[in-house]
This record gives C-alpha cells, sequence and structure tokens, in this order.
C-alpha cells in the first residue's frame, strides 16, 4: 500500500495510506516538531501540503477547509472559518497578499 | 542614504484627525520628503473614537485601532505613544515632550482634539465619577460598573445617550440628567425629542429633563452614592458619568501665545493655518474660519485634507465650514438630522409626520421656492440616505410623500436614482453620486473613495448605485441559479457533484474541483432530494467543515455541540444526562436563543465520544451547523397557561420532529404561541403558528437576526392536518426555488408575485405542483435517520474524527482553553499577521 509523505528539511515524514485521503478535503498532520501540516488531495489525484495554521485567526483549521479550484484551474483551499483562500502551490493567500503559508512537498512511496 | 537636509514635521495629537492627517500626507507623496514625528498622550495609537461603544458589544481596543499595519513603517513616521507634548517654543521652533525628548520643527500641526467638559459641582471629583472620552475611560467605566447597581448620564446630548446606552448594557438601572428641556437639544426639535423621550423611557431608561446636577454625593466610604438635582431631589446612584459637552484643547497654543477664540479653540483660517504661518491646527482642537468649533468627525477629516494639501503644496483646498448632518442609532433608535433641522431660515416651512405610537416623528424643512433646506427623522430614518443628499434641491416628489411611512398610499420610496450628480452620498469624507457611480463594486468604492468606511450610514445607498451585475449564476463554477440547478438535478436525478458540474457547469469550470460556494449549496440540493447520509461518498467532500465534523467550529477550531430538544421541552433526567456529559467533558455550557443548550470546546477527537453518552440517553443530533431546521419553539400553551387555548407544546414537538434533518438553502426556525399574546415569537420565524379558539393560524417569511421582519399570515383557523399539509408545501416550494443563503423572508420579498403568488401556489395549487411537494416532503419524513447515530455505527465515518490523521490518539495542542465564570473560555491564539515564512 502507498502512503503519503512529507518532505521536510532533514528527511520525510509518513501521513498516512494516500487511500484515506477524500479528494477535495484535507487531513491535518502532526509533525515531529510540533507544528501542524495540512495534506490535500483533489480529484485528479495531486496530493498538497501547506501549514495548518490559518494566519487570519491563528486557529489550526486550514486542514478543514474545502478546495476549489480558480478559472484559471489553480487548486486552493477556503479556510472554514472566514473563508480566506489559499493557494495549494505556493501557499499564497488570494484575498490578501500579504499573507502566505508555508508549502511542503509531497510524495507517494510505499 | 540621502545627505540632503530633510525638513520636519512635528504633529501633536494622535487621535482621528491625526491619523487622517497623516494618511493625507502619504497620499500626497510627503512623507518620502519630510522626516514626520507625532506625539500621541493616549497609551495606544490612533482608535475610532466614533465606535469607542462598540467595544461594550464586543470590539476589542485593537479591533477599534485606525492604523493600517505597516503604515508607519512604510511612511518612516515616528510615533511616540504615551508621551504628550508638554512645551512649544515658537521662536526656536521646537516642541519638547513629557519625556524630555524635544524636537525641532519646520512645521507644526496641533491635532489634539477635546476634553470632556465637567460643570464644577462639588463632588465632581469623587471615585465613581467619569467621563465618556477614550477607550481608557471604558475600561475604568466596565470595572468600576461591576460593583454597582445604578448608573447616572449628566448630559443627554448624543454622546449622553451613547454613555447610557453603554450603561443599560452593563446591567445598570440607568438614568438620564439633562438641563435643556429636550434630549438631543442640538440635534433634533422639540417634537423629535418628544418621540426620542417616550421611546427610551419605553426602554426602562428613567430620563430627568429641565434639571441640572447641583452636587455629586459621597457614602461613607467616600464614593459616589447619589446626585443632588437642581429641583433640590436626590437621586441615589453608585456611578456617574459626565457627558455635558467638550471644550477644544487649546491649552498648549494658549501657553505658547497663539490666538484663541473667545470661547476657546484655536484660531485658523481656511488653509487650517493658526496665527503663526508655521503651526497649523485641525480637527475638534480647531476654531475654523466660519468662525465655529466643529465637534464631529467629518469636519475634522476635512480640515485634515485642506492641511495636507497646503503643507505638500499638493492643492488649493480650503476648510470654510462643513454640514452638521448626522445620523446615529442611539439606544437602538435611529435618530437623524441634516440641514437646517431647527427652520432658521427666513419664510421656511415644515413638513411634520409623527405617530406617537411608534415612537416616530419626522419633520422636512423647506423653502417657499419647494427646496429642501433640512430635516429631523426620529424612529425611522430610513429616508436619510436620500434626503440629505437632496438638501438643497426641489425633491422630484411633494414633500408629504417623503415622510408619510410605506404603505400609507405613499408612493414607493424615492430612490438614490433620482438624485442629482453632486449630491454628496457619504458625508463622513464628502464623496459625491458621480464619484461613486465611477466605480462598479464597493470594495473598489471604499479604496477610491474612502466612502462608507466612516460612520457607515451610508452603505446601503452605495449598495442601491452600484451595478447589479447582469451574471446570476451562483459562482464561478456554475452560470445557473441555485433554483436552476435544483430543477437539473431533480428532472436528472443526478445524483453528484461531478456530474453536474461536468455536464452543466461553466465551460472553464468543468473537470475542476468546484468551490466553496457551489459545493456545500449542491450538498445541500442533493440532501434535500433525499439522497442519504450527508456524509457517505462524494458529498462528504462537499460539506462545510459543520457539516463535516457534525458541529459547530467555533473561533479557536474546537466545536459546539446542541443537541436537540424539540419544543424546548426536556424531563429532568435528560438535564441531568447533558450536565453529566458537560461535566465529564469540561466542556461549557449556555442556553441558546433556540430553547436548548449548547455545549462548547470539544476537540474533534472528542466528538464520538461524547455523542454515544447522548444518544445512548436518547438524544440525537440538532443539526444546528446545518442548512436546515434548527427549532421549533414553544410557549407553555393550554395545558399551564391560564390563557392558551391550545397545546402549543405538542405541536411544536410534532414539527421539529416532522422536520428535523430537513435540507434547506438557509437555516429555518420556528415556533408555536399558545394564544394571540405571542409569547413563543412565532411572527419573527421562517413559519410560526398561532393558536386561536378555532385551530391555527400559520404565519410566514418572519426573520430575527440583521434585518428582522415580521411574518405575514398565511391561513386562518386551520386544523391539525390542514396545518401541516400547507407547512409541508411551503417548505417544498422555498427548498426548490429558493437562492442559497436566501431566508424565506428575503425570499418572499424578492420571488415575484410575492405572498400573493406564494399562497396561490400552496394554497389553490395554481401551478398543479402541491402533489409533488407533499411527496417530497413525505419522502423526507419516512428517510430521517438521526446523523450522529448512524455515525456512530460506521467505523469508516468514525475515522475522520481525529486530530491528527498519523496520530490518531494525540490531542491538538493548539486548542486551549482559560477559566472564566466557573468555566472555560477559548485561549486566543496570538495573532501575528505577516507571512509566516
Ligand atoms: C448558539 C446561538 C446563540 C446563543 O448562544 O443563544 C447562535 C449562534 C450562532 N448563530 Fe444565531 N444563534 C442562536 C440563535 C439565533 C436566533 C434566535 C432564535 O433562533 O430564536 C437568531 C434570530 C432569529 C432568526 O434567525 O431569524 C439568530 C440569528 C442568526 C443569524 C442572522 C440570520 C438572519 O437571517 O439575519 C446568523 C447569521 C447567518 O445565519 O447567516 C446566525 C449565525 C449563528 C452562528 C452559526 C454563527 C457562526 O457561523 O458561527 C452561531 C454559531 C452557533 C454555534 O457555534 O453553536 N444567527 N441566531 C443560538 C442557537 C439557537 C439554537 O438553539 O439553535
Ligand atoms: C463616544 C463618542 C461617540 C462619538 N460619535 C460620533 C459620531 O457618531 N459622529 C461623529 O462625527 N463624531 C462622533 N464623535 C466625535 C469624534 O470622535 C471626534 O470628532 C473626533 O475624534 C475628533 O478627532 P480629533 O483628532 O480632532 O480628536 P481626538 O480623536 O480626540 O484626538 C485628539 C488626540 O490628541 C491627544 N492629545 C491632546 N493633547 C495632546 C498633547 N499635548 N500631546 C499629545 N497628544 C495630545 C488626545 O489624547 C487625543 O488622543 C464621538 C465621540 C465620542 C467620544
Ligand atoms: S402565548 Fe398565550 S398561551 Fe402561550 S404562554 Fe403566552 S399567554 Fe400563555
Ligand atoms: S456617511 Fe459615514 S461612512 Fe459614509
Amino acid at each position: 500500500m502507498t502512503m503519503v509523505h512529507l518532505k521536510l528539511e532533514d528527511g520525510t515524514v509518513a501521513v498516512c495510506e494516500t487511500a484515506r485521503l477524500t479528494p477535495g478535503r484535507g487531513v491535518a498532520a502532526l509533525l515531529p516538531d510540533g507544528r501542524q501540516a495540512a495534506v490535500f488531495t483533489d480529484r485528479r489525484g495531486r496530493t498538497y501540503a501547506i501549514d495548518n495554521r490559518d494566519p487570519f485567526t491563528g486557529a489550526y483549521v486550514l486542514s478543514r477547509g474545502l478546495l476549489g479550484s480558480t478559472p484559471e484551474g489553480r487548486p486552493y483551499v477556503a479556510s472554514p472559518l472566514l473563508k480566506h483562500r489559499f493557494d495549494l502551490e505556493t501557499g499564497a493567500c488570494l484575498d490578501d497578499e500579504a499573507q502566505t503559508v508555508r508549502t511542503y512537498e509531497t510524495e507517494h512511496a510505499r | 542614504m540621502p545627505t540632503e537636509h530633510l525638513s520636519t514635521l512635528v504633529v501633536i495629537g494622535h487621535g482621528m484627525v491625526g491619523q487622517r492627517f497623516l494618511e493625507a500626507l502619504a497620499e500626497r507623496g510627503a512623507t518620502g520628503r519630510t522626516r514626520v514625528v507625532v506625539l500621541c498622550e493616549e497609551p495606544r495609537p490612533a482608535y475610532d473614537r466614533v465606535h469607542l461603544t462598540s467595544y461594550f458589544e464586543g470590539r476589542t481596543p485593537d479591533q477599534l485601532g485606525l492604523v493600517p499595519d505597516g503604515f508607519l513603517r512604510e511612511h518612516g513616521i515616528e510615533l511616540y505613544v504615551d508621551d504628550p507634548a508638554e512645551s512649544v517654543d515658537r521662536a526656536a521652533r521646537t516642541v519638547t515632550a513629557r519625556s524630555g525628548r524635544t524636537f525641532a520643527y519646520d512645521t507644526l500641526v496641533l491635532a489634539t482634539g477635546s476634553y470632556p467638559f465637567v460643570p464644577p459641582v462639588p463632588g465632581k471629583d469623587l471615585p465613581g465619577c467619569f467621563v465618556y472620552r477614550t477607550i481608557e475611560d471604558l475600561l475604568a467605566i466596565e470595572a468600576y460598573a461591576k460593583t454597582a447597581t445604578t448608573g447616572a448620564v449628566v448630559g443627554g446630548g448624543l454622546l449622553g445617550l451613547e454613555a447610557a446606552g453603554a450603561l443599560r448594557g452593563l446591567g445598570l438601572d440607568t438614568h438620564i440628567v439633562e438641563f435643556a428641556p429636550r434630549l438631543m437639544p442640538v440635534q433634533v426639535d422639540e417634537g423629535g425629542g418628544a418621540a426620542l423621550l417616550r421611546t427610551i423611557e419605553n426602554m426602562g431608561l428613567t430620563v430627568h429633563t429641565g434639571v441640572g446636577t447641583q452636587e455629586i454625593t459621597a457614602g461613607a466610604e467616600g464614593h459616589v452614592n447619589g446626585m443632588t438635582l437642581s429641583d433640590s431631589s436626590h437621586l441615589s446612584t453608585d456611578l456617574v458619568v459626565f457627558s455635558a459637552g467638550v471644550r477644544p484643547r487649546d491649552e498648549l497654543a494658549r501657553a505658547c501665545g497663539l490666538a484663541v477664540g473667545e470661547r476657546g479653540g484655536i484660531v485658523v483660517d481656511a488653509q487650517c493655518r493658526t496665527s503663526d504661518p508655521a503651526v497649523f491646527a485641525i480637527g475638534e482642537c480647531a476654531l475654523a474660519a466660519d468662525g465655529r468649533v466643529y465637534g464631529l468627525v467629518a469636519p475634522g477629516y476635512d480640515m485634515a485634507e485642506t492641511a495636507a494639501d497646503t503643507i505638500a503644496a499638493a492643492g488649493e483646498r480650503a476648510f470654510t465650514g462643513a454640514d452638521l448632518s448626522t445620523k446615529l442609532k442611539l439606544l437602538g433608535v435611529d435618530v437623524a438630522s441634516f440641514g437646517d433641522a431647527h427652520g432658521t431660515a427666513e419664510g421656511c416651512l415644515d413638513v411634520v409626520y409623527a405617530d406617537s405610537r411608534s415612537g416616530v416623528y419626522k419633520k422636512l424643512v423647506i423653502s417657499c421656492e419647494g427646496v429642501l433646506l433640512g430635516g429631523v427623522l426620529v424612529g425611522d430614518a430610513d429616508a436619510y440616505g436620500t434626503l440629505r443628499p437632496l438638501t438643497g434641491h426641489v425633491p422630484p416628489v411633494a414633500p408629504e410623500q417623503l415622510v408619510l411611512p410605506a404603505g400609507l398610499g405613499a408612493p414607493a420610496a424615492l430612490g438614490p436614482e433620482s438624485l442629482p450628480d453632486d449630491a454628496v452620498i457619504c458625508s463622513c469624507h464628502n464623496v459625491t453620486k458621480a464619484a461613486i457611480t465611477a466605480c462598479s463594486t464597493l470594495p473598489e468604492v471604499k479604496r477610491c473613495t474612502k466612502a462608507g468606511t466612516g460612520c457607515g450610514s451610508c452603505v446601503k445607498t452605495i449598495g442601491m448605485l452600484l451595478p447589479k451585475s447582469g451574471d446570476t449564476g451562483l459562482c464561478g463554477c456554475f452560470a445557473q441559479t441555485r433554483q436552476e440547478l435544483y430543477e437539473i438535478a431533480l428532472a436528472l436525478r443526478l445524483t453528484t457533484f461531478t456530474a453536474l458540474l461536468d455536464g452543466h457547469g461553466r465551460a472553464q469550470a468543468r473537470g475542476g474541483e468546484g468551490c466553496e460556494i457551489c459545493k456545500p449549496t449542491v450538498a445541500s440540493i442533493l440532501a434535500a432530494l433525499g439522497n442519504g447520509h450527508i456524509l457517505d461518498g462524494e458529498q462528504a467532500a462537499l460539506q462545510d467543515t459543520n457539516d463535516h465534523f457534525l458541529a459547530n467550529l467555533q473561533r479557536n477550531g474546537s466545536y459546539s455541540i446542541v443537541p436537540r430538544i424539540p419544543g424546548g421541552e426536556i424531563t429532568p433526567d435528560r438535564l441531568i444526562v447533558i450536565g453529566e456529559v458537560a461535566r465529564d467533558f469540561g466542556l461549557y455550557t449556555k442556553i441558546t436563543g433556540g430553547q436548548r443548550i449548547d455545549l462548547f470546546g470539544a476537540r474533534v477527537d472528542q466528538l464520538p465520544s461524547i455523542w454515544t453518552r447522548l444518544v445512548d440517553a436518547g438524544f440525537e443530533s440538532g443539526h444546528a451547523y446545518g442548512k436546515s431546521l434548527r427549532t421549533v419553539k414553544s410557549c407553555v400553551g393550554q395545558t399551564w397557561c391560564r390563557y392558551g387555548v391550545q397545546d402549543s407544546v405538542r405541536m411544536a414537538i410534532d414539527l421539529e420532529l416532522r422536520y428535523r434533518g430537513l435540507r434547506s438553502p438557509h437555516k429555518l426556525k420556528s415556533a408555536v404561541s399558545g394564544c394571540a399574546r405571542e409569547c413563543a415569537e412565532a411572527q419573527s420565524k421562517d413559519f410560526g403558528v398561532i393558536a386561536t379558539a378555532n385551530g391555527w393560524n400559520l404565519y410566514v417569511g418572519g426573520n430575527g437576526g440583521a434585518s428582522p421582519r415580521h411574518a405575514d399570515l398565511l391561513a386562518q383557523d386551520l386544523t391539525d392536518d390542514e396545518l401541516v399539509r400547507l407547512i409541508d408545501r411551503f417548505l417544498m416550494f422555498y427548498i426548490r426555488t429558493a437562492d442559497r443563503l436566501e431566508r424565506t423572508s428575503v425570499w418572499l420579498e424578492r420571488i415575484e408575485g410575492g405572498l400573493g403568488h406564494v399562497r396561490d401556489v400552496v394554497v389553490n395549487d395554481s401551478l398543479g405542483i402541491c402533489a409533488e411537494l407533499e411527496a417530497l416532503m413525505a419522502a423526507h419524513v419516512a428517510g430521517y435517520r438521526d446523523e450522529w447515530a448512524e455515525t456512530l455505527d460506521d467505523p469508516e465515518r468514525l475515522a475522520r474524527f481525529v486530530s491528527f490523521v498519523n496520530a490518531p490518539g494525540a490531542p491538538d495542542p493548539s486548542v486551549r482553553f482559560v477559566p472564566e465564570r466557573d468555566q472555560i473560555k477559548p485561549e486566543l491564539p496570538l495573532l501575528t499577521l505577516g507571512a509566516t515564512r
């Protein structure tokens, strides 16, 4: 069975089985240093990971937002609290250019 | 590093006008060429004094802040908080602050505002006496009020009423003492003052007009215990707030020899220059070129722009006077006055409408040529947005039609479309209709003209002036409305979001993800058409987080739980279960406004164990998280109440159980009252039922919330069966035809033909769809299952209730609480806006 992994500065960390991800939704993962990542998969099976903290409210909830795509096809997640949208590839907030969340590279491996 | 000598500008006072001046300076590029130093007496940078009272409605001091993030840094402005200027040496051109810092200036701007005037009565400095001007004043009043039961406000003007509202909000028995014979003597006339008085007294405040304050008296411990009034009567009170007007803070100016007015205020010319050309004065401390001191923020902003223009050599603005129009909501009562409100112009005429039953008073002042000169509106100031800009023009309809309430033979209210282009729509920022119609969206208007960013009273009018976009599509993914999507899904029996998106979405959206607007909307349509559990299959990915976790997300990432308590009826045993569950899981409990109990502060991973306990005790989901039926409130009714004529509790329970779980475009609320006294407030509900001697009256389209609406009577004297059948049809017709997030109230106003049409469809079956509507409802009732019980039975659904997918047992360390009033509250995360990396 394949697992989703996040690449960190010093190695990788396993998140969950690939099959555990529901397209269009996310899960939260606890990283070894206490940080939290939000991991998503979209309809096409592409996987993304960003920081789980919503910078507008300080709450760790981005993993519980809904995925969407812009007319140009860029995937984003809308925070469940105040609905700010974050580009899943760059972490940039689409509604306020001053805000960015960090992104993580993901890979599928056994 | 530029080596040229930079000139220095010193600003004394960082209040509303001081901040606006800095922004105006930055906009004109002057901050790049000049060193700007700001001395601020208060312990915090400029904040929104106009909305000071909103602190008591939950706005934090930070949220009141007026300085945009990064503004000072970006423009190199040096701000010294908690460091007032103590002296000005005009010969040496230096300012010295309390800290001992001295700054040389080329140009000096005084923006020191006003101080509250406290009449020199004995006892005015006793502990328990306050003024109402700064955030610190409010914090002090709030702290002191904890030990007080009665409060008195000296002064019944605009600020006095606002302070009285705040005291009442703090739970004090509140008195207002006004020397003049009526409230708000400056703004409103006698008739308006009388209407205001009646309404305010009806709210339980005590008003004493025509009396002065002679002395503040103290109790044994030296704290305020009352006041003696000029008619020698005594008023017991624990706390006194002085709000008897303001005086310009011109003390620095006096001390350094600048010209000041006889009754105070720093004398300035039309460019806001004082008697020393290197010194300017703006805002409430200035005595303007027209000989007046303005105590409102809009004229102050105008002065700030004028001074910035002059100092930056950017234009030829002048400030020669301003309009004193105001619209306020004081203690929930609309009060507006504009133009020549007191009718001082020669030969002018009045048009007055007064209804003392409803506390409405409206007066327009008209010149003999028919030009609108001004007016006073109390109790209903909706027309202010149109009337104020019409001032100075001949109104396009007869003046009496402008004051008559809607529905009294008056033609539809005059819209802002009929205003001339030069009419000022936003008086805070002096923005005309032409400037607003040059923009196309509200955010654009706010950005380009600042209109709507002051007191906010013009926002509604601005909305009416902006173009309605031609595209009625639901969102960027669908060109159809919600109703059209419902019809497509129904007719083609589509059961998945992707089928709808890929087959019927906009071209560029097909094959994409959809968005946060259409996904929950389509989920609700599919659920209303009876497509199984909302967490099944693809539907699981469409729900907002609340529906996803069958609980309500709170600000710190925790969730709240609301078990259904049909009709608000609950046995002692069940109450005990709720108490035990809350105690065992350490949850905050509160009685909701919907006659049930909310348990707050659960982590995602605790939800299943909490619900296991609740389901075992016979509770089910209350759907507080869903766009679906919330509560059917009840009054106690015939069983106990001496007036009741039907069993309202039984009917409320029956209705709540029938419609529980029904997904709809927006939430649905209901209530049943046992007689016409209406203790259950059924007429404020989406569907409300009131008992009659012969059966039930059904009301529809009521709404509380932001824009309350009284429900309309749909049908009278119904039997139980007739009532239920009509509600079935009404709800299904609404679900079928309403827009996303459109309550029944808004839907009923929008739908063509309005109530008449809806009555035709659901009572007379004019479209021949009633059988279908009833069948859809029957399917809903038969198919209802408790979402929580089903979730607990299904390991796959339960698997999502973890804080971390890679550490299923671990609680989320970011969800933390602190104690308050013997319960918990969220410990709010520190907010550091700015890129996290
Ligand atoms: C818990 C409760 C307040 C309380 O402590 O009493 C509450 C809490 C919320 N209300 Fe309410 N409302 C509550 C009774 C009301 C009432 C009173 C009533 O139902 O009789 C009203 C006015 C009546 C009405 O709706 O017509 C009310 C009018 C609103 C509105 C304005 C709706 C409108 O049409 O203008 C919103 C905003 C919205 O829905 O868009 C809102 C939205 C909310 C939300 C969902 C805001 C949010 O998105 O977080 C709150 C979340 C609840 C939670 O986390 O559990 N709440 N809310 C009450 C729950 C009642 C219940 O048992 O289900
Ligand atoms: C409760 C309340 C409600 C109001 N509601 C409305 C309303 O609805 N509509 C409306 O138009 N207006 C309203 N106002 C009035 C409005 O707030 C003022 O007109 C506006 O704040 C004036 O701005 P300003 O900068 O001139 O004075 P302020 O905002 O008072 O700022 C002056 C600042 O200068 C500081 N200062 C004074 N001396 C010195 C010194 N020597 N050194 C350094 N700093 C100094 C003061 O501490 C103060 O912070 C309201 C006021 C209050 C208190
Ligand atoms: S509405 Fe009528 S029946 Fe119900 S509690 Fe009030 S007075 Fe009694
Ligand atoms: S009139 Fe106050 S913001 Fe426009």
